[in-house]
């Protein structure tokens, strides 16, 4: 191997994740009632991998296993099977030790629950540095004024609590507190879904500035597509835990290979399409605990055939991207 | 004018804290608020204000026994409420007793309180089987009244103390038995608090960057799981006054050398049939009036803390 690709080496990778969670009833009843266990695939054999500086977005619907990826990336939960690579190194050794776990950090979703209510902001923001040792004394305070100051706060609203702040300022108090550790790779897990949309474009730009000047490196999960073209270079489609298509997002955006991502980019309201009819997307997401045979979007699908229902779609080149689906594959749809 | 409106001092800040005004607008928080301080003042000043010492054996003379409380005939000022059959001062003794329910009320709380959290903590955090063990030990003791859990540990720590550090270690012992019976609600409450704040994204950004269990539950849970513990301490320091004066009416409390409120009832019990009323019917008023006040207070800081009745 040579220096070379050691620096190219991607700064996370999952090969064939899979995460089971448990959620059948508690043991004695489920033993009276005669139940099986109840086991919800959230991850099926998911890969991915995350080059030094770029972003890796994942889009889907809600329940399609995103968030469970983004809390797997950062050791929240350990994968059932398969592994994760934080820079070479395996996911929960790269935990334990310090050095490493400084270097990820998380921003999350909901930005009245992120927040520890009963803290000061300064305090909130200087956590991780006093977590890691980056900083003591009066330095402490200053790196937290930089740090509210680089998010767009000023370094006096350290002394407020949370809920003093609107949606869009917390979040970005948020993201203060994930650059506090001075991490290179941040999971981002639906940073903007709670927000007014004149706030996120805020902090899509804020972060994508962020992205430029400290050579960030991005996990992004979204649902919303518009966001997702905004912030990434590579894009990845998840259904019911698995994922569909990915590749460069422009090349998704612009030529779509999976049924699935047709339908959703089709959904994606613009004014050119004004007037015109659409093709929905029918039918309900099946339950993850009972997912359809073979292809698990096949009871969807305006392109299924017999094969589908039985055969699970192996992920295989097409052109750009890498694509999940029979149809694509075998060149019918 | 501006600089105090810029910057109204602590004490400004706490007379128009959502609490402080809660307190002034009501009538049943202003009276008990007031009870309850008659009541600390009587009990911790009881050095200074009871007008004999109950405890000074050579101020006590039997030619004053029986003494009836004042408006009745041959009552004394000198003993408004009337004095018991040593002719001790009624009102100094309730004094004293006062002080000494209330020292076993508020570090038997304290035990509760601390015990209750801690293991709250550790089941709402941890779950599992540490969750089911915890829980399920609450569960039975609380199918048991408080009452009678805290006889069984008062008989056990007695039996097991040798005979001579018995009356020495009764205070201590009594409020061990009373704090052990009142822990599982408190654990309860924490943990059913704990398992809402465990999920919560802001536990979850501290795990992220690696501080420990024992640090998330005492610097990020604990003070969010605090309020409604408070409240719930409010009511039960009322019931762990009732309970140690209980277990001293039984004679199962405080020896009558360090009488509490419960130990004066039982002994002026003895004379209630002879007509001698006061020497029960005062410390019972003051023990009732003084539970109702801590009550009241608590039930007024439930509604005042509880954002939906705003």
């Amino acid at each position: 191997m040579s220096d070379a690709m050691a620096a190219d080496r991607p700064v996370l990778e999952a090969e064939h994740v899979t995460r089971v969670f448990d959620v059948s009833r508690p043991m004695l009843a489920r033993l009276m009632a005669g139940e099986k266990k109840r086991m919800l695939r959230a991850v099926d054999d998911a890969s991915f991998a995350i080059r030094r500086g770029t972003t890796l977005s994942l889009v889907g619907e809600s329940g399609c296993g995103k968030s469970t990826v983004a809390r797997m990336a950062v050791g929240l939960y350990a994968p059932s099977a398969g592994a994760m690579r934080f820079e070479g190194c395996e996911l929960s050794a790269a935990r334990r030790d310090a050095a490493l776990r400084r270097r990820m950090n998380m921003i999350f979703q909901d930005p009245y629950a992120s927040l520890n209510p009963r803290w000061r902001v300064r305090d909130i923001v200087a956590e991780p540095i006093r977590a890691f040792r980056l900083a003591r004394g009066a330095a402490v305070s200053e790196r937290v004024a930089e740090l509210l100051v680089q998010v767009g706060l000023s370094a006096a609203d350290g002394q407020k609590y949370p809920h003093e702040f609107s949606g869009g300022q917390r979040q970005r108090v948020s993201i203060a507190r994930a650059l506090a550790s001075e991490p290179e790779f941040l999971v981002c897990d639906e940073p903007t879904s709670a927000l007014d949309v004149s706030v996120q474009a805020q902090i899509l730009n804020l972060m994508k500035g962020l992205q430029e000047r400290l050579g960030l490196t991005y996990l992004f999960i979204s649902h919303n597509l518009a966001v997702v073209r905004h912030m990434s270079e590579r894009l990845g489609v998840m259904y019911l835990g698995r994922i569909v298509e990915m590749g460069k997002a422009e090349a998704i955006f612009s030529k779509p290979q999976h049924p699935y991502t047709r339908l959703l980019l089709e959904a994606i309201p613009d004014l050119e399409m004004v007037g015109r009819a659409r093709t929905p997307v029918g039918g309900e997401v099946p339950s993850p605990i009972a997912p359809p045979p073979g292809c698990a979007f096949h009871p969807r699908c305006p392109l299924a055939r017999e094969k589908c229902r039985s055969v699970r779609p192996e992920t295989a080149r097409a052109g750009e991207v890498e694509v999940a689906c029979h149809a694509v594959a075998e060149g019918w749809g | 004018m501006s600089g105090a409106t810029a910057s109204p001092g602590r004490l400004a800040r706490a007379w128009d804290s959502d609490i402080a005004w809660s307190f002034r607008h009501s009538p049943v928080a202003l009276v008990s608020g007031f009870a309850v301080l008659v009541c600390f003042v009587g009990a911790f000043g009881c050095g200074f204000l009871a007008p004999h010492d109950p405890f000074n054996l050579a101020s006590l003379s039997l030619s004053n026994s029986f003494l009836p409380p004042v408006p009745l005939k041959g009552s004394s000022w000198s003993f408004v409420f009337g004095t018991d059959d040593q002719g001790r001062d009624v009102l100094s003794a309730i004094m004293y007793g006062t002080r000494i329910s209330l020292i076993v009320g508020f570090a038997a709380i304290a035990m509760a309180l601390s015990l209750g959290i801690a293991l709250g903590l550790l089941a709402g955090y941890f779950g599992g089987v540490t969750d089911a063990v915890l829980m399920r030990a609450a569960d039975v003791q609380l199918s048991f009244p408080s009452l009678l859990i805290a006889l069984l540990v008062d008989g056990i720590v007695r039996a097991l103390l040798p005979r001579g550090a018995q009356n020495a270690l009764e205070l201590y012992v009594l409020i061990f038995a009373i704090g052990i019976a009142r822990w599982p609600q408190f654990a309860r409450t924490v943990r059913g608090s704990t398992l809402v704040e465990r999920g919560r994204e802001y536990v979850m950004a501290a795990r992220v960057i690696g501080i420990g269990p024992v640090r998330i539950m005492a610097s990020h849970i604990l003070p969010n799981v605090l309020g409604p513990v408070l409240v719930l301490a409010t009511i039960n320091l009322g019931l762990a006054i009732l309970d140690e004066a209980t277990l001293s009416f039984l004679g199962l409390g405080l020896p009558p050398t360090q009488p509490s409120l419960g130990t004066l009832i039982s002994n002026g019990n003895n004379f209630l049939y002879s007509g001698d009323w006061w020497i029960t019917v005062f410390p019972g008023i003051v023990l009732a009036g003084m539970v109702l006040a801590i009550n009241l207070l608590g039930d007024w800081l439930r509604d005042a803390l509880n954002p939906r009745l705003r």
